[in-house]
């Protein structure tokens, strides 16, 4: 009878790549989100500053 | 930008919860190929990936045809996503499919007329972003990005179909393959439920990276439009 060929690491490496690139990408949207809305807040107390001054 | 909306929250913790799904479907309740052992495995990702990645571009084909017609840059944003999300996700398929050669074609690669299309593919939608950086007109930017996609798109169905059209070593799991097909198998029930269940997965995983991607460039476009407002 044949055996089934011991191809465990192969799949193991597979699901690990797709983890980690899925997890990377979720990080970085997250992290881009996060400066865009320190961006947003600073920009708003710039343009209040600007409107207080006028 | 508002706070996250209730639905995406909620969508967020079904994805997570479907894809905990679809890899314990994978792993364990699926059988074990009897020919190629574990590695078939990932077989159920290998497709569910490229299932919303062929989608995505095929999705921003069609917002950039909406965005030629209505000339309205929201449709630039929604392509931008659409792009993005599928670039990563067709990433994943090229590499499980590279994983998956490995043992069963004895190669990591080969120019094999499937692998070659998707690789081309990928490629196209990465000198998508490349070119649209040189470009400084946001107008001119989205109407570059809509006839790119538009006829970058032709590349998806094209991956599809091309194991169905030509001699190939790439086994075809649903209809008829090529006589030359190495690694193909017959799916069993469990396995049949492990396969549709990581395009449902995959599916829903699509959706909620588009709509946080989609937010994303709608804060990108907000502050944009305010350091404008603050510089002038």
């Amino acid at each position: 009878m044949d055996t089934i060929p011991d191809t465990t690491n192969y799949m193991i490496a597979g699901y690990a790549i797709a983890f980690a690139t899925m997890a990377i990408y979720v990080v970085s949207i997250f992290i881009r989100s996060r400066n865009l809305d320190q961006d947003l807040s600073t920009l708003k107390d710039l343009d209040e500053e600007a409107a207080k001054k006028e | 930008m508002k706070s996250k909306p209730t639905t995406l929250a909620a969508l967020d913790i079904v994805s997570i919860i479907v894809l905990g799904i679809s890899t314990y479907l994978a792993l364990v309740f699926a059988p074990t190929e009897a020919v190629m052992g574990q590695v078939q495995r990932v077989f159920y990702f290998h497709i569910g990936t490229a299932w919303v990645g062929l989608l995505g571009f095929i999705l921003a084909a069609v917002t950039g045809v909406i965005y030629l017609v209505t000339k309205d840059l929201k449709w630039d944003r929604v392509e931008v996503a659409a792009v993005e999300v599928s670039l990563i996700f067709f990433f994943i398929t090229i590499v499980l499919g590279s994983v998956w050669a490995r043992p069963a074609w004895n190669t990591w690669w080969t120019w094999d007329p499937r692998l070659t299309t998707a690789a081309v593919t990928e490629l196209i939608y990465v000198a998508y972003f490349m070119l649209r950086q040189g470009i400084e007109d946001p107008e001119r930017r989205a109407r570059f990005g809509a006839v790119y996609t538009l006829l970058g798109g032709i590349s998806a169905p094209i991956t599809f179909m091309v194991i169905r059209m030509f001699r190939t070593i790439h086994p075809v799991v649903i209809g008829n393959q090529s006589a030359e097909a190495q690694g193909g198998f017959s799916m069993t029930a469990d396995m049949r439920v492990a396969f549709f269940f990581a395009l449902f997965a995959f599916t829903v995983i699509f959706i909620d990276l588009f709509w946080r991607r989609i937010r994303l460039a709608d804060l990108q476009e907000k502050v944009e439009q305010l350091r404008l407002k603050v510089t002038i």
